[in-house]
């Protein structure tokens, strides 16, 4: 198994920069998601880690090696495509253990590694099967199965649950996971699906026009997220945001919002005067009749485990996940309390996130 | 607006029955959502009532009046497709005024402009009146298509998965509006989908279809909380309801005739177990963020579970398990009274 290092590397493609200066580390046995929307450069990134393109400047180190003019094939590394390549006129067996046939292995060697990948995958009963007549989840796994079957220090993903139904997708989540737990190998998984790299990964790389926005845990990046990008990407519905001028000092451990006082995590930094928007999650928005601050009942959302009530605010809206028992008519005038020890506090023109109380002791559920 | 009924309708394409004795009422001014997988038959209901289909058996009847056999034209329905298909070389208004310019109708012009402004606003386009339609992102596309259909008052609104082109923020935009337009014009809509959040967000009532058949009929609480067999319970509700063989557990009380046990992730809680008495263990913990998922191996079943972050439990831990508010299956998947 192997470390994955990153270094200033950078890549543009004419004028057109995909990735700006990223530096990370993978840990061996690592499940790392870069994540973002179509074009912020996760899946560029990922080609230049596969080898599959050059970076314009920057290095990669697999390992101790340094792999950044390396070819692919030089690179212990297998790649999982978002579009099933198999081969269709093969079998299962065929399909799975052409990799190994390609490196000249004895017969005996292809049979039994052939054999137990597809047992880990629990497709095994399909190995004479011809691949045409598979599911759409079976052809995935034979997929997976010619990357596993090489027993390469890393496995690169890009997208490989994107075409499959969202049902099914988390079921394959589940999988892909308790896969990832008993082979142990260094995961590279490219998504633009949040609850994708929040359910299975370690480690997410949150980008962004080819920068990476935030690095850090699942639960870390949704709790304390580095910028009103990754608060309003992850998280469904995502983040509110309430847009004020207020001027904050160090210390500070409130906000007037339209006259009311608004208890927030203590500031930490100086803010100069400008626009901030205080981040609130859905489900620290609680609906009570007392509150002074007031909103209208703009439309609710039953999802049987929870409803989401959208609410209209002079700040504009906010959504709220409140218990599916409670009793919310669209119209109706409400009272909307906070949560206040997990806000975030936005510069609202940079997007950055300041450092307040928020951020201090350890890793919280 | 009007109240439309269909009645005992079948329909058969070669060897599948598409729909199969189908009834079902929409209210003027309701929003009913039929909710199935592919295939299922609920697009086929939707064009039998718009009459781009003919039922082999039964009758739709609108406002009243027996249309079957009837032109789509004559039928005064408006259909929404998944896809958007606008007229690309029309401008957002003349596309939204399409339906009234027609020579069925020849609305006067001042009053055509004044209906698609209303229109436009109500969907967030005022703005984009001029541009051609092509020039469009994905979503104001698909605004505009449902606003060539709102612009008319026809009997009823038929669509069809008209959201699932859409990315997931927008369709979630997109489904709040819909449902807050339909509410302020008392607008009767039909709506087929295969998404179960949108059938549980916009219907005042659910119909789940199942190869043709409607299994269940009402309102997304009575769906999820009273589904009538396992096939409705595990249509609604995100993860899914945890269906477990009662044999797992024991001491369970059940009805005598219960082979499975549905228990929603939300009425299930955990415990670590002390002293013998585990049921099964701990192989996953999924964050989620606003929550986290919980996943029990019981034997070969998979258990899900909502857990409090601060459970302490960890992977490998023998866990027990506590049901509230359980259903019970038969073995043909019928539900048992409790």
């Amino acid at each position: 198994m192997t470390t994955i290092r990153i270094e200033n590397l950078r890549k543009s493609f004419g004028d057109f920069v995909a990735v700006q200066n990223s530096s990370f580390a993978i840990g061996d046995g690592e499940f790392f998601c870069l994540l973002g929307l179509s074009g912020c450069g996760k899946t560029t990134t990922l080609r230049m880690i596969a080898g599959l393109e050059l970076p314009t400047s920057g290095h990669i180190y697999l390992g101790h090696d340094e792999v950044t003019a390396k070819r692919a094939s030089q690179r212990d590394i297998a790649f999982v495509f978002q579009l099933f390549a198999l081969y269709p006129h093969m079998s299962v067996r065929a399909n799975i253990g052409f990799p190994l046939k390609c490196e000249g292995r004895p017969r005996v060697e292809i049979r039994g590694r052939v054999e137990e990948t597809a047992r880990i995958l629990h497709i095994d009963h399909l190995l004479d099967s011809s691949v045409s007549g598979l599911s759409g989840g079976d052809r995935q796994r034979v997929a997976l199965g010619r990357a596993i079957v090489r027993r390469p220090a890393a496995f690169l993903m890009d997208e490989p649950l994107g075409a499959l139904d969202s049902e099914f997708r988390h079921i394959m989540c589940g999988e892909l996971r308790a896969l990832h737990d008993r082979l142990g190998a260094t995961t590279v998984y490219v998504t633009h699906d949040q609850l994708e790299a929040m359910s299975m990964a370690d480690k997410i790389a949150v980008m962004s026009n080819g920068v990476v926005e935030q690095l850090a845990p699942p639960q870390e990046i949704y709790d304390r997220p580095a910028s009103m990008f990754v608060a309003g990407f992850i998280g469904s519905p995502p983040m509110n945001f309430l847009r004020l001028h207020a001027p904050l000092k160090r210390g500070d451990r409130a906000i007037t919002l339209d006259g009311n006082t608004l208890p927030v995590p203590e500031l930490r930094e100086d803010v100069a005067e400008g626009e901030i928007a205080l981040g609130v999650r859905p489900e620290h928005v609680a609906l009570r009749d007392a509150s002074p601050i007031r909103g209208e009942v703009f439309g609710t959302e039953y999802l049987g485990t929870t409803q989401i009530v959208t609410i209209t605010t002079a700040r504009g809206n906010v959504k709220a996940r409140v218990a599916s028992e409670a009793y919310v008519r669209q119209g109706e005038q409400v009272g909307l309390s906070f949560q206040s020890d997990k806000m975030s506090i936005f510069d609202a023109s940079s997007g950055r996130a300041f450092r307040t109380a928020l951020h201090e002791g350890g890793p919280h559920g | 607006m009007a109240e439309v009924a269909i009645e005992a309708v079948s329909k058969r394409f070669g060897a599948t029955e598409a729909v199969q004795d189908l009834s079902l009422t929409i209210r003027d001014g309701e929003f009913v959502v039929l909710l199935g997988p592919t295939g299922a038959g609920k697009t086929t209901t939707l064009r039998l009532v718009a009459g781009l289909e003919q039922p082999d058996a039964g009758k739709i009847v609108i406002g009243g009046r027996k249309v079957s056999g009837e032109p789509p034209a004559a039928r005064d329905v408006a259909f929404v497709f998944q896809q958007y298909s606008l007229y690309p070389h029309l401008n957002v208004f003349d596309n939204i005024a399409f339906p009234l310019r027609s020579p069925a109708r020849r609305t006067p012009e001042p009053q055509v402009a004044a209906k698609v402004r209303e229109i436009a606003r109500l969907l967030q386009i005022e703005d984009k009146l001029d541009s051609r339609a092509t020039h469009l992102s994905g979503g104001q596309m698909q605004r505009v298509a449902i606003g060539r259909a709102l612009v008319r008052r026809p009997a009823i609104y038929l669509m069809d998965e008209p959201l699932s082109s859409l990315d997931a923020k927008l369709r979630a935009d997109l489904r709040v509006e819909l449902k807050h337009i339909q509410a302020d014009l008392g607008a009767t809509i039909l709506y087929v989908t295969h998404d179960q959040i949108e059938a549980m967000t916009l219907a005042a009532r659910i119909g789940v279809i199942d190869q043709g058949r409607l299994v269940q009929v009402g309102t997304p609480r009575q769906i999820y909380e009273e589904p009538v067999n396992a096939y409705v319970a595990t249509r609604l509700g995100s993860p899914g309801i945890n269906l477990l063989a009662r044999s797992l557990f024991p001491h369970a009380i059940a009805p005598p005739a219960a082979a499975v046990i549905g228990a929603r992730t939300e009425h299930t809680r955990i415990y670590k177990a002390t002293n013998g008495g585990a049921i099964g263990k701990v192989t996953w913990i999924e964050h989620l963020g606003d929550r986290n998922h919980l996943h029990v191996a019981v034997e070969a079943d998979d258990l899900v579970t909502l857990a409090d972050p601060a459970s302490g439990l960890e992977v490998g831990d023998p866990v027990t398990v506590d049901f509230m508010r359980p259903l019970f299956f038969d073995a043909s998947g019928n539900r048992v009274a409790a």
